[in-house]
């Protein structure tokens, strides 16, 4: 067996390396729940498996999440990931042909052009030496790219790179040493003893005459270090996503799902964010209010490394454009859900009124939410929808509602929000009602995604799209150009972009606009932030309306009251509900809506029942 | 065709602040040209029917008004809007949407102000339920002196709700309108002479009785008309099933949340900058916060602008009250005096 | 001892020399949108809390500023964290921030740093 005592450093990284990542690993493992252990008993034999091995040569190696987002940012992955990886697998086989083994020694492949120096034939010599340069070369471009990057993230399009913790610092310079060093040893040895191909051997050719034996003995050893340094920081730096993410691939495709709490999937998942920064780009706080140091890649680092602040914690609007973006798909606003659970106070909100009981025969029950009694043009709208579409309804919270709950989760206060839940889920089983209409999504989320009720529930949005599909509401189409706003709550998760849509575009025009659907924004005012100053949430708000607008429509739509309320008092756009313009469109004749400052001199006439003189004129 | 028309004055704006400043003008032997963009004069005061303190009738004043503008040297024209001013050289250069160009040497803008647009506030109900009216619509009835209630009969509970659209930054007006709270207290005055049996509830956040004979007439209006004031600010109104208004607020002094139900509430809408005071101070370079003109020295030199010739009087600037206004108007014809003499 | 009919009782004035101010003092440094409240009160007004529980933040926050603490953690549970408050402040204070750091305060978590 070759041995020289330039590998240990290498081999001391190598040893650190498998033993750390393997503990890891099976705390991890250890501290999933007993459901999700087995639900991976249950999957691991099966396509699944397969599945996930593609799925990781994919995004592990080849990095087709980051291509489709950025493909010089996806080259640079590439070239670093499937490089290195080519170049252990090509050199693995290399060195059993030559020393005609199949199990040697690590060192042996990873030093093998120290330990087999010259020139000798062996199989394919020549087209393993021109392999290895080629792709010794392809990693280097990827190091030069990195370093770009670093110093000039706009070359790449990004506006803001991520800012590294000090560990990260260190295996990132390592990392950058390990391949220039690999270089100048494989020249310097071509050099003395001739072989390589057309990358070291022609470095090689320059460095004849300069380097002696001892100076590339010491290239060796530098290359061997850095390399061991590497290894070994690696399990506590950012790069301990390498192998986290293969584990993450395999866990998700067995159908291992997240809980509420923080568990063995969580810090998975956490240890599997790579910290591209590509959520930095897409974060409102980001483009919009210059707050570029809470976004998703920094909660998960300063909770890796244990120094989280409620800042970076609690400025969050868990709008989810990150986790739309996320290239490797993780549960980026679940996991700061998960992380504020952890940390929040504790609290026990007494609810000190009976349950009202309401049997209501009503085809269906309606549920304004709180910020719906804000905004009551929402509510008379739907008012005179239910009436127009001659449907009978039980109003439930018209005199006194409960808040559904969701405010809680986003705080991480979950078993508050299930007394909220229950009171809730007891409140609308009493009324024996078949369906519920509501009109705040963030009611409409909570009570489809965190209740469990045997009623049908809808956003008045859906409702609307049905009452017009059933040709109960019939509506006349005017030639105004508006814009629709995707709430967060109901176009994510919950993919409620079409329905509104659909009765948007037999009202009126609908424009298209660069910030819909899957890239829709949030408003600004979003409840799941208790940190961000009202400062910066009118900066958000103006920004969102500068995007939707630039068609210049007639007016903002949105489905939502505290959207609508959030753009309204921006004054800077006419802002109407869909329940609102629907209510407009209304086929019948109806009393409008009066929203000018003239408007309001007909409605005091109208109220009146008495013509009022105009004794206004000199 | 164009016309042009040469002059000593400009004067933009025929409210109290523009006929008090040209007639003053024109009395000194300046020719002076008033512009007025609505039909007829008089502004705001228009919309109103008496004025705070002293129930001084509104028409009282526009016969006043009306006497004014018929002084010699006064040119006035309404339907007529001022939609540029610039300097060239010595002079100012004023073009009206009727295609006329004015060449003067001085310039006074008294744009005024506008009333705070109510349906930025949702959550009063207006212009969603009957019977949520702002307090111009509630002069209007004073006018025609019958109040109506939200079904159209005569309403037996009113609140006044003060700071509609002033100190809310929600609306981003921090500041505050002045004009309000006495008007308020003058309204609960007016009802009670109407209706002696109504229930007057003013909801307030502070009351500001900084004028003369203020805090006089808020005690009268306690004492002597029984309105009652309630220190709580009313978050949200909603509407009862027989059409009356239901108003959420807190007792602050009690810390209680309470409910009423009312026939009328009454919004005291803000004063904001007009949409002229905005426009041609943001054309000057002179826009201020909350889009007012900016005097160039609120101490010394408050009717002057960052230009010389260009000067601002009355509610273009801020909030102001009837007297006080009419004073900035008076302040602004020495300046401009003193300046034509110094410039000739 | 003679009865003279009357005992004699804690002063029910609130010393405003010796308050306790040091929590409030840490509050607004934390969340200095609570310096600018005016007590107009239409976060009570608003609250959907206050109706089942009678929360509100107007007095939490008050009693906080005044050093009064002995009920303080129990009323500020009664919060649902559901945000109308927020949308109906004439001062934008950060309503929700201010009850989640008071409580923190309370409990004598320090706010600023997460615990694992």
């Amino acid at each position: 067996m070759n041995f020289h005592p330039f590998v240990l450093p290498f081999l001391i990284g190598f040893v650190l390396f498998f033993v750390i990542t393997a503990c890891k690993f099976t705390l991890w493992i250890r501290h999933l729940t007993v459901p999700q252990k087995k639900t991976i008993r249950d999957n691991i034999i099966s396509r699944k498996t397969f599945i996930s091995v593609w799925e990781a040569i994919r995004e592990g190696l080849i990095h087709r999440n980051i291509y489709k987002k950025n493909p010089l940012l996806g080259f640079m992955h590439t070239s670093l990931a499937l490089g290195w990886f080519l170049l252990i697998i090509v050199g693995k086989i290399e060195s059993s042909v030559y020393f005609g083994k199949t199990l040697e020694a690590p060192w042996e492949t990873i030093f093998f052009r120290f330990f087999a120096h010259g020139i000798h034939s062996y199989p394919g010599a020549k087209f393993f030496a021109f392999s290895m340069d080629f792709l010794l070369m392809v990693i280097l471009l990827g190091v030069l790219l990195a370093l770009t990057k670093r110093l000039h993230s706009n070359v790449f399009g990004m506006k803001k790179t991520t800012q590294q913790a000090p560990l990260d610092r260190i295996a990132l310079t390592t990392l950058w040493f390990v391949f220039p060093l690999r270089l100048l040893a494989e020249s310097s040895t071509s050099a003395l003893y001739s072989g390589g191909s057309f990358l070291t051997a022609s470095v090689g050719k320059l460095l004849t005459g300069v380097v002696t034996p001892e100076v590339s003995l010491g290239f060796w050893w530098g290359y061997s270090i850095a390399i061991g340094f590497f290894l070994s920081t690696l399990p506590f730096s950012r790069y301990m996503h390498i192998p986290t993410e293969i584990l993450y691939i395999f866990l998700k495709n067995w159908g291992v799902t997240s809980q509420e709490t923080i568990t063995g999937f969580t810090q998975i998942q956490v240890n599997s964010c790579s910290r591209c920064g590509i959520c930095i780009d897409v974060c409102q706080l980001n483009t919009a209010a210059k707050i570029n140091n809470v976004q998703s890649v920094y909660l998960i680092r300063d909770y890796r490394y244990q120094q989280l602040k409620e800042s970076v914690a609690d400025q969050c609007l868990l709008c989810g454009r990150c986790v739309e973006a996320c290239p490797v798909n993780l549960e980026l606003t679940l996991i700061r859900k998960q992380v504020r659970e952890k940390n929040a106070p504790s609290h026990n909100i007494p609810i000190d009124c009976t349950l009202q009981i309401h049997k209501s025969n009503a085809e269906i029950i309606y549920f304004a939410g709180c910020m719906t009694h804000l905004t009551p043009s929402i509510i008379s709208a739907m008012k005179k929808i239910f009436s127009s579409a001659k449907v009978s309804y039980h109003f439930l919270d018209e005199q006194k509602g409960i808040c559904c709950g969701k405010p809680l989760i986003q705080q991480g206060l979950l078993s508050e929000s299930r007394k909220l839940r229950d009171f809730n889920t007891q409140l609308i089983h009493n009324t024996n009602a078949k369906t519920l209409v509501v009109s705040c999504p963030i009611c409409y989320k909570s009570f489809t995604e965190e209740y469990s009720l045997n009623v049908e529930v809808l956003h008045h949005s859906e409702y609307i799209e049905r009452l017009l599909h059933n040709g109960r509401l019939r509506i006349k189409k005017s030639s105004l150009k508006m814009v629709y706003h995707d709430p967060c709550e109901l176009s994510r998760k919950n993919s409620r972009k079409e329905e509104p849509r659909n009765v948007l575009q037999q009202i009126a025009k609908l424009i298209p606009t660069s910030v819909e659907k899957n890239n829709s924004i949030c408003c600004g005012g979003s409840l799941a932030s208790t940190g961000l100053p009202p400062e910066k949430r009118k900066q958000i708000t103006n920004h969102a309306i500068q995007k939707l607008t630039e068609n210049k429509p007639d007016f903002l739509i949105t489905s939502c009251p505290l959207c609508k309320k959030t753009f309204h008092q921006a004054k800077l756009i006419e802002v109407l509900d869909i329940a609102e313009i629907s209510a407009m469109h209304l086929h019948e004749e109806i009393t409008p809506i009066s929203r000018t400052w003239e408007g309001s001199k007909q409605l005091a006439h109208l109220f009146s029942g008495k013509k009022l003189p105009e004794t206004f004129q000199k | 065709m164009e016309k042009i028309i040469y002059t000593d004055i400009a004067v933009i704006g025929a409210g109290p602040t523009g006929i008090v400043a040209a007639y003053n003008l024109a009395r000194l032997g300046y020719k002076v040209s008033l512009f007025e963009k609505e039909e007829s004069l008089g502004g705001n005061i228009l919309k109103t029917y008496k004025l705070f303190p002293n129930f001084q009738s509104s028409n009282e004043l526009l016969q006043l008004f009306g006497e004014m503008i018929v002084v010699n040297n006064l040119s006035l024209q309404t339907g007529v809007t001022v939609t540029n001013i610039r300097k060239d050289n010595n002079h100012w250069i004023s073009t009206t949407n009727k295609g006329e160009t004015i060449v003067s040497k001085a310039v006074l803008m008294a744009t005024g102000f506008k009333p705070f647009d109510a349906h930025y506030k949702e959550e009063y109900g207006y212009g969603i339920y009957n019977g949520v009216i702002t307090s111009l619509e509630f002069e209007k009835m004073l006018k025609c002196g019958e109040i109506y209630g939200s079904n159209g009969i005569t309403p037996e509970k009113i609140a006044i709700l003060n700071c509609v659209g002033s100190r809310d930054a929600k609306v981003g007006n921090n500041y505050c309108s002045r004009v309000c709270c006495i008007n308020a207290v003058k309204f609960g005055i007016e009802i009670k002479e109407i209706l002696p049996k109504a229930e007057v509830y003013c909801f307030y956040m502070d009351l500001r009785m900084t004028g003369q004979f203020y805090e006089e007439l808020y005690r009268k209006s306690q004492q002597e008309y029984g309105v009652n004031y309630i220190r709580g600010k009313i978050s949200e109104a909603s509407q009862t099933a027989d059409n009356r208004i239901q108003l959420k607020a807190e007792d602050t002094l009690l810390r209680l949340p309470i409910k009423m139900t009312v026939d009328l509430l009454i919004l005291m809408i803000g004063i904001e900058a007009s949409e002229s005071t905005k426009e041609l101070s943001a054309q000057t370079g002179i826009m201020g916060e909350y889009g007012f003109a900016k005097s160039h020295s609120l101490l010394k030199a408050d009717n002057h602008t960052i230009h010389p010739g260009l000067f601002i009087a009355g509610t273009c600037k801020r909030p102001f009250t009837y007297p006080e206004t009419v004073a900035d108007a008076r302040a602004a014809v020495v300046e401009i005096q003193h300046y034509l003499e110094n410039k000739t | 001892m003679k009865n003279f009919g009357f005992k004699i009782s804690a002063s029910r004035q609130l010393d405003m020399d010796t308050i306790q101010s040091d929590l409030y003092e840490k509050l607004i440094q934390l969340e200095p949108t609570a310096k600018r409240c005016l007590m107009c009160g239409a976060c009570a007004a608003t609250c959907t809390a206050a109706e089942i529980n009678g929360f509100n933040f107007r007095y939490c926050h008050l009693l906080m500023k005044r050093g009064i603490l002995d009920n303080l953690a129990k009323e500020l549970s009664k919060c649902m964290l559901c945000g109308k408050c927020y949308m109906v402040c004439p001062r934008e204070i950060n309503t929700r921030s201010i009850i989640l750091k008071m409580k923190a305060l309370m409990t004598e978590t320090t706010p600023k740093h997460y615990s694992l």
